[in-house]
């Protein structure tokens, strides 16, 4: 028997939102205590600060560059890479219960697998894969898709609207009717996306997905090798957590985040020192991606609507740690536990006040760059627990998972699998990480690329409708930490500019085939 | 308003490629996710494979400009404009012009990326007709 694989992600999830990275507002015992048993990563950077092209490059180990999966709205082409078919090559029984996001949810056409799966009341699909060979859909013998609230096609969406229509109408309706991303407010403060939602706990898709994911592994022999991707839609907007729940935390007694400017005047003069978009998108001028609420102005936001999302964020928290539990304790209770190897993750972060913003979008800084990461390898291997304060990326999942079932990582893969420790790391020369961003949509263009070293943080902007393809940013993590003081003109740091501007030249040329760029073909 | 086009190279007379989308009805030969279409006077409703009834108004059927044209009337569209044109290029070489005008431009996304099957399978017919003659 070999080692089985429970991969937890969330969404739009930031680093300092678990107790164990130093989070005040969520109690996260139980994921507190997997880090403590494993590995925990200081400093793990997604390849994209949205969905689809992170998502992406989780199943396929690839940069959005090279999968093709470039922003949200272009679906993953259907032969791409998955390490998911390569462990099912392998004979693991594979499983994504939760939100994929591969494939864009807008789709009254049917057109994708991923919403038609649950119409189709089938486990999975056949479809053309990787090097001409046909298989599974994307190397899952079975889904069952989960996404923010309850509209549309997805199996959990559809359960609700059979087994409890009556509370339906709790959830924050994530889109308007314009089909824009809400910018309605609610909760206490008017924030936006926020809303007291009555659906009981046992309802909310945080239980459900960890229901599912229970129900799947019971249907699971002892001597089945599987990989379960069990993915939380929380605590991704809205925030419309079961009422219940609120109790747990207060938001009136929720500090305000280290990075939130109080005043008008320190928030307008830190974003003046950013490339341009920053300050045009705070007052409301240009939405440059449709992530964020295009009827919404940043610098309407309260002091007390950001205390009032971050409370209900760390509820989300909250919940899934306690769902993560319960699967947890599923696998002690059939005597897995020794043989399964525990990663948890998420796709990107979440501005979540900082600067004076929320949601995502080309803003390359910690709320979004900087993500939890956790890996407890199984414990019959005996690996010493560690922190790791290099810089990895999620782009090193797959060849990690490969790893952990016995195979090296094939070609196709860009990323090494993680270091277990800061000198395997230096071994292995984990020095540095990637992210892209590009978006086209509605006449706005915006191309960033950014690196991340144990010392800096550097952004270029690429020639767009935004920018010229002059404009940067150069933070020095070690002095500046929240990200305030950008040095990309400061002359006493041409050399690291200039240094860094090289590894993103080599990230741009790297080696390697690359998939025809895919095409915008909804929202979202 | 967004407006957004996508075209397409189609080895095949224009004519050909015409015939393939001249016809109102045959959209559901085509356009991937549309599995039914029927048409009363002008009106034409097609019906998604997510279930939704979309109503359309025809609003042009040119033959020689090769022009079709259509609005989705579905009061989610506060506007909307489909144009379909087939330019020839040379005898067996033509260019498959669909251009989605739409309020919700959110709504003109959707339809819009849609179109980009919708080219894919008119090329793939209009191909498969051109080399059986």
């Amino acid at each position: 028997m070999g080692r089985k694989i429970l991969f937890i992600t969330t969404d739009q999830q930031r680093y300092d939102t678990l107790g164990v990275n130093g989070g005040q507002v969520a109690r996260t015992p139980v994921l507190d205590q997997v880090a403590r048993e494993g590995i925990r990563y200081e400093r793990c950077q997604p390849t994209s600060v949205v969905c689809m092209p992170s998502r992406a490059s989780i199943l396929t180990g690839q940069f959005p560059s090279t999968h093709g999966a470039w922003m949200n709205g272009v679906a993953l082409a259907i032969d791409a890479p998955s390490v998911a078919e390569s462990l099912h090559d392998l004979g693991y029984a594979t499983a994504l219960i939760g939100k994929a996001h591969f494939e864009p949810f807008m789709d009254p056409f049917g057109r994708f697998a991923e919403n038609a799966l649950a119409s189709l009341g089938i486990p999975t699909v056949e479809q053309p894969w990787y090097e001409g060979r046909r298989g599974v859909h994307r190397g899952f013998d079975y889904l069952e898709f989960a996404t923010h609230g309850v509209m549309g096609p997805l199996h959990y969406a559809k359960w609700m609207q059979r087994e409890h229509p009556e509370a339906l109408t709790g959830f924050y309706p994530v889109v308007d009717g314009d089909l824009n991303v809400n910018a309605a407010g609610g909760g206490d403060t008017g924030a936006v996306q926020v809303k007291f939602n009555d659906v009981p706990r046992e309802w909310y898709h945080t239980d459900w997905v960890a229901d599912r994911t229970i129900e799947w592994l019971n249907n699971q022999s002892d001597d089945t090798n599987w990989f379960c991707w069990m993915s939380f839609p929380d605590p991704h907007h809205p925030w419309d957590p079961p009422s219940s729940e609120r109790h747990r935390v207060n938001w009136r007694d929720v500090a305000l985040p280290a990075n939130y400017p109080e005043t008008a005047s320190l928030r307008e003069s830190l974003l003046d020192q950013k490339a341009r978009h920053w300050r045009l998108w705070y007052e409301g001028e240009v939405v440059s991606n449709y992530e964020a609420p295009a009827k919404w102005v940043p610098a309407t936001m309260t002091a007390d609507q950001v205390r009032e999302v971050n409370a209900l964020n760390a509820i989300e928290v909250e919940l899934i740690d306690e769902a993560v539990g319960r699967v947890l304790g599923l696998l002690a209770q059939k005597g897995w536990d020794d043989d399964v190897d525990v990663i948890f993750t998420t796709d990107h972060g979440e501005l979540q006040g900082d600067f004076g913003l929320l949601f995502k979008g080309p803003y390359h800084v910690d709320g979004l760059l900087r993500l939890p990461l956790i890996w407890r390898p199984a414990p019959s291997l005996g690996v010493d627990p560690a922190v790791v304060h290099a810089p990895v990326s999620l782009v090193s999942l797959a060849a990690t998972f490969l790893e952990v079932a016995g195979q090296e990582a094939p070609p196709w893969v860009e990323g090494a699998a993680l270091p277990t420790s800061d000198d395997e790391a230096n071994a292995k020369s984990f020095d540095a990480t990637f992210t892209e961003w590009d978006s086209v949509l509605f006449g706005v263009s915006v191309h960033v690329r950014s690196v991340v070293t144990g010392d800096y943080l550097y952004s270029e902007y690429r020639a767009g409708t935004m920018h010229d393809g002059t404009e940067g940013e150069l933070y020095d993590l070690a002095d500046d930490p929240l990200q305030r003081v950008n040095r990309f003109e400061d002359a006493a740091f041409a050399h690291v500019r200039s240094m860094l501007a090289e590894r993103l030249r080599d990230h741009e040329t790297r080696p390697g085939d690359r998939a025809t760029p895919g095409q915008l073909v909804a929202p979202v | 308003m967004a407006s957004i086009r996508h075209e397409r190279r189609i080895n095949a007379p224009a004519d050909v490629v015409w015939d393939v989308i001249a016809r109102p009805e045959s959209i559901v030969e085509w356009f991937p996710g549309v599995i039914a279409a029927s048409m009363e006077g002008s009106i034409r409703t097609i019906t998604l494979a997510s279930g939704l009834e979309m109503p359309e108004e025809i609003l042009t059927i040119d033959p020689s400009q090769r022009r079709f044209a259509y609005r989705i009337t579905a009061p989610l569209y506060r506007f909307h404009l489909g144009v379909i044109d087939v330019i020839e290029l040379e005898e067996d070489d033509s260019l498959c012009v669909y251009s989605t005008t739409a309020e919700p431009d959110t709504l003109a996304l959707i339809i819009a990326g849609g179109s980009i099957g919708a080219l894919n399978e008119i090329q793939r017919i209009a191909e498969a007709w051109a080399k059986g003659k």
